[in-house]
């Protein structure tokens, strides 16, 4: 889970967040008044400051917010000058905006807020539609506006060429002042709700923000965007009436309490409609008691009333924002709000903590029970004299009411770094010195404040006795010093028992049902930390403690006695169930079997078993057969109706034939399949987290596979086949994994998360043995279920779904052929759950219209996204967010959602040797990622690296040549990268195969290999050190899907359409055979596992193979192969 | 880099060297030879000791033995008791290997005399591994009632019983796990089980065992240690302040810091049938 923050204000105005990951607020130290509301989402903060001016805090995040602007400069060629900015009176300005309607000269371009500076100077974009033009930028046509052309023709008479500038947002991690408009505001601000980032597609950053003002009117902040996070202006909503508090979700919810405590609704909002159009009216929960409060989520309302009471609304979603009817809940609260995953916060109307609902699942959106957060804050453990600053500018804001509370109390809430007390408020006759005891362990939070001074300790501890305090001082080794508090002023809030808060805002927080919070104990925690002193050290001081002895154990009561008989002598062990078994032969179908497992102990105590499917054939009781040493993969077969699996041998494997076995329940088929897979990787001396050398991989479904490779799996003539690696499973959902040969793996989710892998293994429903206990974490993807919505048009109606009969359903999968409802159609796995409503997909390529359809003159043809006079159908998408939790050995590397990423792969020297980490985030940035290195896989930041278009594939060859592609399809080569600049210099441009768009590159140890779009794999010809772009694309194969290039220049890919015996097999891993230094391109592909496999990464095997001295006869002459066809395009169908 | 499951298979496959002898008063036919055997820590005589009781037979008549029965300096030793408890309790501290004396009991003279040489006040007959597993099983449903109101080992087949006994019977320490696993997941939420099934062992006294109800975390949430439970169970156990420390307490033979959380070594040090058990023993004078 990654790390994010609770924000909330406390009665005297100070902003404080709250880690999900902490267990203490931490104040904002940066804030220079005080606030009275704040708003979170996830990448940046909202406030209104006691100056009634808006305040934004965007999180520092490695990815800098930058806007580039642009301008294109206009010429025409005229005889006397040739191409001059000499314009006809009818063109364009010299300098204009891509239409040239626009006058833009580069000095009229202004930085929005003193919030931004420039990057650097205008220039020329020398590069047009993905190639480099000659020079200077310019292209040219024969009129404007019209077709440009990066030649320049005989008959080309005008020109222009294209400037950009980039600006970027500084204030990052600061409270930045929204500077108030031209038009100034009729009166301060008193409420602000931010959301709405989920209502459309738009990458994060896009915000709705919406305020109250203090005469009750409500105004909507426009043009909020990831670039533009300020946004550009207020517009008024119209209002039926006057509104004090308003409340926006991250969805499409908006609701604001009316003075005369009833609520209103906002209706209309949706994808091209933020705003929404009209209210709808909603009564109070009570008739009698007015509402005072309202807190909308994705699909929930909470509401609270005058009287204190909280009401959840039920029925609420995005088709009826307004719900149907009132629940009343427990708890009196006087501030409730609604975070992320519809998550519940609330301020209680007593004792003004913040109390977080708990049980909050999206089947039960009312939660269980309200739970206090009761972790101390920064400011109650140590004083800096920032903290007293902002408390001594508080105190004169609000009055201080707190002083007058008791103390014995508050020393409890205090960590376990500093301890603090101060007599003065209790005893009241002490005035002076505050007496302070310092409990600072090593752990204590930075240097010591000047105004402490080390007195001696039985001082401290008879001034301590006389307070009554609760520290048992009787530990005194973990008293290292003890001070004096000699600020002269009189602090009022020194140390005050619990805080009170006054507001808080869970948009930026990402908890759900799952998240582990330490917020809930830590006062006890604390306090028993310092009795028992139980710290995170001496946690493993006492795990260690134990593997010691054990081991000890071991040599005293077992070593000297290796030659005693053993008391239990080993036997066969059986196990056996009934399953459902596909059979082999025609008609194919599921029959039941008896299924067995018989493991024995081998001649050298080596653990080995055979498979047993016990079948009836005609009346007579048959059976087949397998020995788990054969074994080479067990796969999950999961789907709606079977959970079932498939078990492969290299015979099988080459037969694309498996034994297909179904269990009657989800959890028999884990059960077995973690008993085959202890059982397979027993028999082949398998143990432990997978190797550094290891070949990952993974399934169209998102299983992770692993294969420890053989030394001789690279070994020229003879290599291991393909189809007796053996592979295993790996928890974890990925889309996308990469890995180096020093143990370095990071892993891409479907929905664009980065993994880092943390050196576990199992997780999944590998659980007890088949999994290691640490490093093992929860993790979580998201991907999209689509469906079509088909319609033909008629003449007398129009569009209907009343279709000819000989068309596809209404409503289809993508190819027409099978029936998918928006009822019948469900998540690809149970273990897959809804988390969305079906949404129309506006994202489709080829491009939509308004109500996302797309038209064509028939089906099935090519879509585009207007209706033209030859269309007479139309189809639209629409799509289903679905979430799959599971566990695994990875952990999130927030925050930048990514879509490829790149490994050097070549070993370091040492495990503290930084290792060069590209990656494309998901909107197509070049990052390099920083601090890298054996010990800190995850590494520290992003470095971002300019380019003037997105990219989509990256590879880092084993000599730091880095190679990318353009979403345009051209390559791009990175000059001049080096371990003293990490991030290279610039880009040089390389055209991509002609009339084919690349979209896939790896680079191995010299050998650069691309994938286009149509499956084609190419060899880059003429690479050498001197110039490393290469000279031309050479052909290689078709029918590929991915490549991977790893440290020996070996060359596997994905294929797909490949002949087995049985089937044709999509998704197949194959393995370059014949690549020698010389023959860097090999010969012929060698067939592994397949049918359904979508990635792999052989970039960690760097193992060389023996060298084999061939018999003369051979020598210089192409090496029969086992097992492949001697052909170059092998993989054709 | 040490995994908690490899304690699981340290703990399982634990072994004992063994020593047996032949009791002098037996009659023999002709003098036995000692018998030396790996005893598996955490089973139970009676299952390890086919081949002990074999190798004495060959020295003996072979009608004339039912039952055998097990002492070490003159304790008998428990059979209901997992070996490494015994060798814990009696025998840690000394020279390896643990020398075990055998006695046989005739099955002539127990039905005929009530006073034979068999050790009823101490020991229970245990005439076949069905009497060991019936003990073992119940254990387990012990142990289960108090870790999950006995919800675990209820929703359990008899199959997967059987799994249980059948691997700690053939020291198959997947078969038994792949099971187990099971009996010791708990609800994250909850931060443990229901209570710790345990039993304190004491050499000192003649109570069998001190076993209460103790929960792995406190009312106020604070996870219970190895410490806290003595604290509450046996006072006596633990040292005092600046005092020589007087006692050894000992989980399959080693000696877990005091500050470890109960919930852990539940999970890790526990005997198949799934109590801690843990020995108290005083600390070697020398």
């Amino acid at each position: 889970m990654p790390v994010s923050l609770l924000w909330a204000v406390d009665v005297y105005g100070r902003v404080y967040s709250l880690s999900t990951a902490g267990q203490q607020w931490e104040q904002c130290r940066d804030a220079q008044m005080e606030f009275k509301r704040v708003t979170a989402a996830q990448q940046c903060c909202w406030g209104i400051a006691c100056d009634n001016n808006i305040y934004l805090n965007v999180h520092a995040s490695d990815l800098p917010v930058r806007y580039q602007e642009e301008t294109y400069e206009n010429q025409r060629w005229n005889p006397v000058d040739g191409f001059s900015d000499r314009l006809l009176p009818s063109d364009r300005w010299q300098l204009s905006d891509v239409t040239g309607l626009q006058h833009q000269p580069l000095d009229n371009f202004r930085l929005p807020s003193s919030s931004w500076e420039w990057e650097g100077d205008w220039y020329v974009d020398e590069n047009f539609e993905g190639e480099p033009t000659e020079k200077e930028g310019w292209s040219y046509a024969i009129d404007f506006p019209a077709t440009y052309t990066k030649d320049k023709k005989w008959n080309s008479c005008v020109r222009r060429r294209r400037w950009l500038r980039y600006r970027r947002y500084k204030a990052m991690d600061t409270w930045a002042k929204i500077p108030s408009q031209q038009t100034t505001l009729p009166d301060p601000f008193s409420d602000i709700s931010c959301g709405g980032w989920e209502i459309n597609e738009e990458p994060r950053g896009r915000l709705s923000l919406w305020a109250v003002s203090l005469q009750g009117k409500v105004w909507f902040r426009e043009g909020i965007y990831h670039h533009n996070p300020e946004g550009s202006l207020w517009e008024e909503v119209p209002l039926p009436g006057e509104v004090v508090q308003i409340s926006c979700g991250p969805g499409d919810l908006v609701w604001a309490v009316l003075w005369e405590g009833q609520l209103i609704v906002r209706e209309g909002i949706g994808r091209d409609c933020p705003k929404g159009t009209s209210w709808a009216m909603v009564d109070s929960p009570s008739p009698d008691v007015g509402a005072t409060h309202v807190a909308v989520g994705v699909n929930v309302v909470w509401a609270l009333t005058k009287d204190n009471k909280v009401w959840f609304r039920r029925g609420v979603n995005s088709h009826n924002p307004c719900g149907s009817g009132w629940i009343s809940m427990v708890g009196e609260m006087i501030m409730i709000n609604v975070g992320l995953n519809d998550q519940v916060l609330a301020i209680g109307s007593e004792d003004r903590a913040v109390y977080f609902r708990q049980g909050v699942t999206s089947s039960e959106l009312s939660g269980k029970t309200w739970k206090v957060i009761s972790v101390p804050r920064d400011g109650d453990r140590s004083h800096s004299s920032a903290s007293a600053h902002s408390l001594q500018s508080a105190g004169c804001y609000f009055c201080g009411e707190v002083r007058a509370q008791s103390l014995v109390t508050k020393v409890r809430s205090a960590g376990p770094a500093v301890l603090e007390e101060e007599t003065i408020p209790l005893e009241g006759e002490v005035k002076a010195p505050d007496v302070g005891v310092s409990l600072s362990p090593s752990q204590s939070v930075g240097p010591l404040d000047p105004q402490w001074s080390n007195v001696d300790l039985e001082e401290a501890q008879g001034q301590q006795a006389q307070t009554g305090a609760v520290v048992d001082t009787a530990d005194t080794s973990s008293l290292s010093s003890v001070a004096t508090f000699t600020l002269a002023m009189e602090d009022p809030y020194g140390v005050d028992e619990h805080p009170m808060w006054a507001w808080v805002s869970g948009g930026g927080c990402s908890v759900d049902s799952h998240t582990q919070l330490n917020w809930f104990n830590s006062m006890v925690q604390s306090v028993q930390s310092m009795s028992l002193s139980v710290t995170p050290a001496q946690t493993a001081a006492w795990r260690k403690q134990i593997f010691e002895q054990l081991s000890e154990r071991t040599k005293r009561e077992m070593d000297n006695f290796r030659h005693y008989e053993q008391a239990i002598e080993q036997s066969v062990w059986v196990k056996k169930g009934t399953m459902q078994w596909w059979r082999d032969w025609k008609p194919h179908k599921w029959i039941d079997v008896h299924f067995a497992l018989e493991q024995f102990s081998g001649p050298e105590g080596n653990k080995d078993g055979i498979l047993f499917i016990y079948y009836n054939f005609y009346e007579e009781k048959k059976y087949l057969h397998a020995f788990v040493n054969e074994v080479t993969i067990l796969v999950p077969v999961l789907n709606d109706s079977k959970h079932s699996f498939a078990i492969y041998t290299p015979e099988r494997t080459k037969q694309r034939w498996p034994i297909r076995l179904s269990a009657a329940t989800e959890l028999e088929m884990h059960d077995w399949l973690a008993l085959l897979s202890v059982s397979c990787c027993d028999s082949r001396g398998i143990q432990g987290p997978p190797s550094k050398q290891a070949i990952w991989s993974i399934t169209c479904k998102g299983d992770i596979f692993v294969s420890e490779p053989s030394l001789s799996l690279e070994a020229m003539p003879y290599p291991t086949p393909c189809d007796q690696m053996f592979w295993r499973q790996v928890g974890g959902h990925l889309r996308v994994v990469e890995c180096n040969s020093i143990g370095i793996v990071w892993g891409i989710g479907y929905d664009h998360t980065a993994w880092v892998y943390t050196g576990g293994y199992g997780g999944g429903f590998f659980q007890g043995l088949a999994s290691s206990t640490d490093n093992i974490y929860t993790q979580v993807d998201v991907k999209n279920v689509y469906i079509y919505e088909n319609q033909r048009w008629n003449p007398v109606t129009g569009y209907t779904n009343r279709g000819l009969p000989t068309d596809r359903y209404m409503w289809s999968d993508a190819s027409g052929l099978h029936e998918c409802t928006k009822t019948n159609m469900k998540p690809p796995s149970p273990h897959w759950t809804w988390v969305s409503d079906w949404t129309i997909d506006y994202s489709v390529s080829g491009g939509t219209d308004k109500e996302g359809w797309q038209y064509a003159a028939d089906f099935p043809a090519s879509y585009h996204g207007h209706k033209t006079m030859k269309d007479f159908v139309r189809r639209r998408r629409w799509a289903r967010k679905c979430k799959l939790t599971t566990t695994g050995p990875w952990q999130e590397v927030p925050p930048i959602p990514l879509s490829d990423v790149t490994i050097l792969p070549c070993a370091a020297q040492s495990s503290v040797d930084v290792v060069p980490l590209w990656a494309i985030s998901n909107k197509g940035d070049v990052l390099c990622r920083l601090g890298v290195t054996a010990l800190t896989p995850a590494g520290s930041s992003w470095l971002h690296v300019g380019t003037d278009q997105p990219f989509k594939s990256i590879s880092i060859g084993a000599a730091s040549q880095v190679w990318a592609i353009a979403r345009d399809g051209s390559a791009f080569y990175r000059g001049s990268v080096s371990s003293q600049s990490p991030a290279g210099d610039c880009w040089y441009h390389i055209p991509s195969p002609s009339k084919q768009k690349l979209k896939q590159v790896s680079v191995g140890r010299t050998s650069v290999y691309t994938v286009d779009e149509n499956g084609n794999l190419w060899y880059r010809q003429g690479v050498t050190p001197s110039y490393p772009q290469g000279s031309s694309w050479e052909h290689i194969s078709n029918n590929v899907r991915k490549v991977s290039a790893g440290p020996l220049d070996q060359v596997w890919i994905i294929a797909d359409k490949v002949q087995g015996s049985h089937s044709l097999s999509c998704g197949t891993v194959c393995h370059r055979l014949g690549v020698q230094p010389l023959e860097p391109k090999g010969q012929s592909w060698d067939y592994g596992i397949g049918g359904g496999w979508d990635h792999i990464t052989v970039r960690g095997n760097s193992m060389e193979p023996p060298r084999v001295h061939l018999p003369s006869l051979t020598e210089r002459t192409p090496l029969p192969v086992r097992n492949t066809e001697i052909n170059s395009s092998a993989v054709g169908c | 880099m040490a995994d908690d499951k490899d304690v699981l298979r340290d703990v399982w496959f634990g072994r004992i060297p063994t020593c047996f002898t032949l009791n002098q008063d037996e009659v023999t036919e002709r003098e036995a030879e000692p018998y030396y055997l790996l005893l598996p820590r955490v089973s139970y005589l009676p299952l390890v000791t086919d081949k002990v009781k074999k190798h004495f037979l060959k020295v003996m008549k072979a009608e004339d033995v039912e039952e055998m029965w097990l002492e070490y300096e003159g304790t008998p030793l428990k059979w209901h008791y997992p070996i490494g408890v015994l060798f814990d309790l009696h025998a840690s501290n000394t020279v390896l290997p643990w020398s075990i004396t055998v006695n046989e009991c005739w099955t002539q003279i127990r039905l005929h005399i009530n006073d034979n040489n068999f050790p009823d006040r101490d020991l229970l007959h245990c005439t076949s591994n069905s009497v060991i597993e019936a003990h073992f099983m119940s254990s387990i449903k012990e142990a289960d009632a108090l870790k999950h109101k006995s919800q675990v080992v209820n929703d359990m087949q008899k199959k997967d019983h059987k799994q249980l006994w059948m691997g700690l019977q053939n020291d198959k320490f997947d078969q038994f796990w792949a099971i187990n696993r099971k009996l010791m997941e708990y609800p994250t939420e909850e931060g443990g089980f229901r209570y710790i099934p345990f039993r304190i062992y004491q050499t000192m006294s003649d109570r069998p065992f001190i076993q209460k109800l103790f929960r792995p975390v406190s009312p106020e949430g604070n996870v219970h240690t190895l410490g806290d439970l003595l604290k509450e169970m046996y006072p006596a156990a633990l040292p005092n302040d600046g005092e020589q420390k007087r006692y050894q307490v000992v989980i399959h033979g080693i000696e877990p810091l005091l500050e470890t959380p109960l919930q852990w070594l539940s999970e890790h040090l526990s005997h198949p049938d799934n109590f801690l058990h843990i020995c108290v023993i005083p600390t070697p004078t020398d």
